[in-house]
């Protein structure tokens, strides 16, 4: 699918927010600023307490039975109409299309399918569905931009994180050489299988510092966690953030409201 | 490699070697970007998304028709004189082209390129059987010359670079050593053409073979395989019966992506439709000509619907050019005769999961194959399918591949068992992420393999189901 083969909904008034769990443990801030980002377009953010992780993990292990179980509580999160907003292209992707696969056959699979439908991952719903216009509150900085496997392929949000970055000011955005390559995640992959893993990863992370960028803003905190983990243990000069808090800092300025 | 090892040690061994081999790592490196960026090009004016759509259709339905096409490919080929056979396995098949050769006391065969004939290693076969077999395939002859097995479907020797491959014929054939790929091209070539006069047998792979009009496609580029095809007095073709289509036009698209895919190519140099021996009244041609037509394993595929996509594939190798496993680890480290993403999909069905359980595992599930994959082969939903496969296998789940279940171990399950206990609890959930923010001082510095590589990421102060219910509760979300 491409990007402009989507269909996006009109602009809603409420949507929920699916943090996911590494948001959650390790980037809460990145799912707070997503959430702010959606706020500034006039929007109420549903965060729903019993949301626990989309089942991932389980569903590319081949553990399946357990990826539903937990899948299934995920299911009754969402009961209004709403588009449910994630801050990552993988988890957006679990939601969207192995949801369907997932339950397929199974009492729940109408549920499943209703929540696929509505699944958008946060860039894309920010310039599509809200149209959001930065203006940029921050110095000039120079960063590189990784935009995960997941959120490019399975969910398809084309240059959606390029054009919100192309609206601030004084932002200056290298492109990496092989900028579409996988940088060695893979969940599970990365200690199955290490020592690929970390040959992706150390090239990922020279290539970006061959770009000129001593930061980078990743759509996804799995690969976020591993470049820039790998980053800091070979002492490379590269930080690395989700690109929601990247965002945030950079337009905050203008929409300070006291609790920020 | 040691006999001890397990097949699991045995690839991670191979990845080992090949991950810190500076040559292999630059070689592949190098071959795959040009491949890539060819590839690139020669879609450019094309809708390549409705081209995908027609070659995927056309091979699905080739496929939900399997077993009616063999039939009407067998009947339509012996009306055209060619001799059709069948082999449920890879020693069958190996039989049955060794008869046909003692039946004209061949002595020497010449080979065009046919990875089926590397999953059967023929040559060996035939070797142990007193029969020299000739690879004449400039990458299959290298890769003969230095008692290796390809690395690359489309591009054998493409873990050579142009030094290593001078200083092999240097070695093997007193060829002059030189830099210029023309030079030592011409050099093999003189060297084969010797061959081909000689050989009472030619032996090639098959593309398309057609059933409508019973016709044997093969794609080539340097014009052994038509020579291998048309010189000697005898043709075995031998493939996959995977390999059938339905219709002579079905071909025409199917070629335009395999050509395209696998090395940027508008048309290949050689496009060869064989459709018989030589009639009377013709000047040249093979007087017989055989069709071995090979299962190993694949009929097993057939039974279900989500794995038989995996028999649409053309062999245009544009997944391993396009996988940044592939490209680090090269394609002897798979240590099977399919590398790459297609291999993780199929070796499993031809060896088993005994064999080939570390294959599906060996994914980021980045999805680049899929992407680029003619024929549209859900690559990714297909390894997690295989993943799957190899830790089920009870009763609950009947496994469908064999050796299904070999990485089911207890302690595995029972972490995933308690994994989805506490994350489908959603107020145990919030218990556990509290006091792992609380007491995240206690967070290991170091996580196995993970933190080999990377450092470790740290836990919040506060998660974000404890920022959002402290803003809900009109607290401030720092
Ligand atoms: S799986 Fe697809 S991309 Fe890979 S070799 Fe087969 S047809 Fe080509």
């Amino acid at each position: 699918m491409n990007a402009t083969d989507k269909r996006y909904p009109e602009k809603p008034d409420q949507v929920y927010f699916f943090g996911t769990c590494l948001v959650d443990l390790f980037y809460p801030r990145a799912g707070v600023a997503g959430i702010r980002l959606l706020e500034r377009e006039g929007i109420t953010v549903h965060f729903p307490q019993n949301q626990t992780c989309c089942g991932q993990p389980a569903y590319t292990s081949g553990y399946h039975d357990q990826a539903r179980q937990v899948a299934t509580v995920q299911l009754d999160l969402f009961p209004e109409p709403w588009p449910i907003v994630v801050p990552s292209g993988s988890c957006g992707g679990m939601l969207r299309h192995h949801y369907p696969a997932l339950f397929s056959g199974t009492a729940h699979e109408e549920k499943a399918r209703d929540i696929a439908g509505r699944t958008w991952e946060l860039t894309e719903f920010l310039l599509h569905v809200c149209g959001a216009r930065y203006t940029d509150q921050g110095p000039p900085v120079t960063v590189a931009l990784h935009t995960s496997c997941s959120a490019r392929r399975e969910m398809a949000i084309g240059d959606a994180g390029r054009r919100l970055l192309a609206q601030l000011g004084n932002v200056t955005v290298v492109e990496q050489d092989r900028e579409e390559e996988c940088c060695g995640f893979g969940g599970t992959f990365a200690v199955r299988h290490p020592e690929i893993s970390a040959a992706m990863v150390s090239d990922k992370v020279d290539s970006i510092v061959a770009a000129g960028a001593e930061q980078f803003a990743s759509t996804d905190c799995g690969c976020l966690m591993n470049i820039a983990g790998h980053a800091e243990k070979t002492g490379k000069p590269l930080a690395g953030e989700h690109l929601a808090g990247f965002l945030w800092d950079r337009v905050r300025g203008a929409d300070r409201d006291g609790t920020s | 490699m040691s006999a001890t090892q397990t097949p699991v040690q045995a690839f991670h061994r191979r990845v080992h070697d090949a991950i810190h081999d500076a040559r292999i790592r630059a070689n592949f490196r190098s071959a795959m970007d040009g491949l890539m960026s060819k590839r690139r090009t020669a879609f450019a004016d094309w809708d390549l998304e409705r081209l995908r759509e027609l070659g995927a259709a056309i091979r699905q339905r080739a496929l939900t028709r399997l077993p009616d096409l063999l039939e009407e490919l067998e009947r339509n080929c012996q009306a055209n004189g060619i001799r059709v056979h069948w082999a449920e396995t890879d020693e069958e098949a190996c039989h049955i082209i060794l008869d046909i050769c003692r039946a004209h006391d061949a002595r020497q065969v010449i080979k065009g390129k046919s990875m089926v004939s590397e999953e059967m290693e023929l040559n060996h076969f035939l070797q142990q059987h007193g029969i020299q077999a000739l690879e004449s395939d400039l990458g299959e002859y290298i890769v003969q010359l230095a008692g290796e097995t390809p690395s690359h479907i489309i591009m054998p020797a493409i873990h050579k670079n142009t030094g290593e491959i001078s200083e092999l014929m240097h070695e093997k054939t007193g060829t002059e050593p030189s830099r210029d790929v023309d030079y030592l091209t011409a050099a093999a070539r003189s060297q084969l053409r010797e061959r081909f006069m000689q050989a009472d047998v030619g032996i090639s792979g098959v593309n398309f073979a057609v059933a409508e009009t019973g016709t044997l496609c093969l794609v080539e580029n340097e014009g052994n395989g038509r020579l291998t095809t048309t010189v000697p007095p005898v043709h075995i073709a031998v493939t996959g019966i995977e390999k059938v289509v339905e219709r002579l036009e079905d071909v025409a698209p199917l070629l335009s992506l395999l050509t395209r895919s696998a090395t940027g190519q508008h048309i290949t140099t050689y496009f060869n439709m064989i459709s018989g021996p030589r009639r009377d009244g013709e000047l040249d041609g093979p007087q017989e000509v055989h069709l071995v037509l090979v299962d190993s394993g694949r009929s097993g595929i057939y039974q279900d619907d989500e794995l038989l996509e995996t028999l649409r594939c053309i062999r245009c190798g544009a997944c391993m050019n396009h996988c940044p496993v592939y490209t680090r680890v090269g394609g002897h480290a798979y240590g099977t005769t399919y590398p790459g993403p297609i291999g993780k999909i199929l070796m499993p069905h031809l060896l088993g999961l005994e064999a080939t359980s570390e294959l599906p595992s060996a994914s980021t599930l980045c999805g680049a194959c899929g992407d680029v994959c003619p024929v549209k082969i859900p690559i990714p939903r297909l390894l997690v399918r295989l993943r799957r496969e190899a830790v089920e296998g009870d009763g609950q789940h009947p496994g469908m591949v064999a050796g299904h279940g070999v990485k089911r171990r207890r302690w595995e399950v029972a972490i995933w068992r308690l994994w989805s206990w506490l994350h489908a609890r959603p107020g145990l959930y919030r218990a556990g992420i509290a006091a792992a923010t609380r007491f995240r001082w206690l967070q290991p510095r170091r996580l196995g393999a993970w933190t080999r590589y990377r450092t470790a990421p740290r836990l919040a102060p506060r998660s974000l189901h404890a920022l959002m219910k402290a803003r809900a509760s009109g607290g401030n979300p720092r």
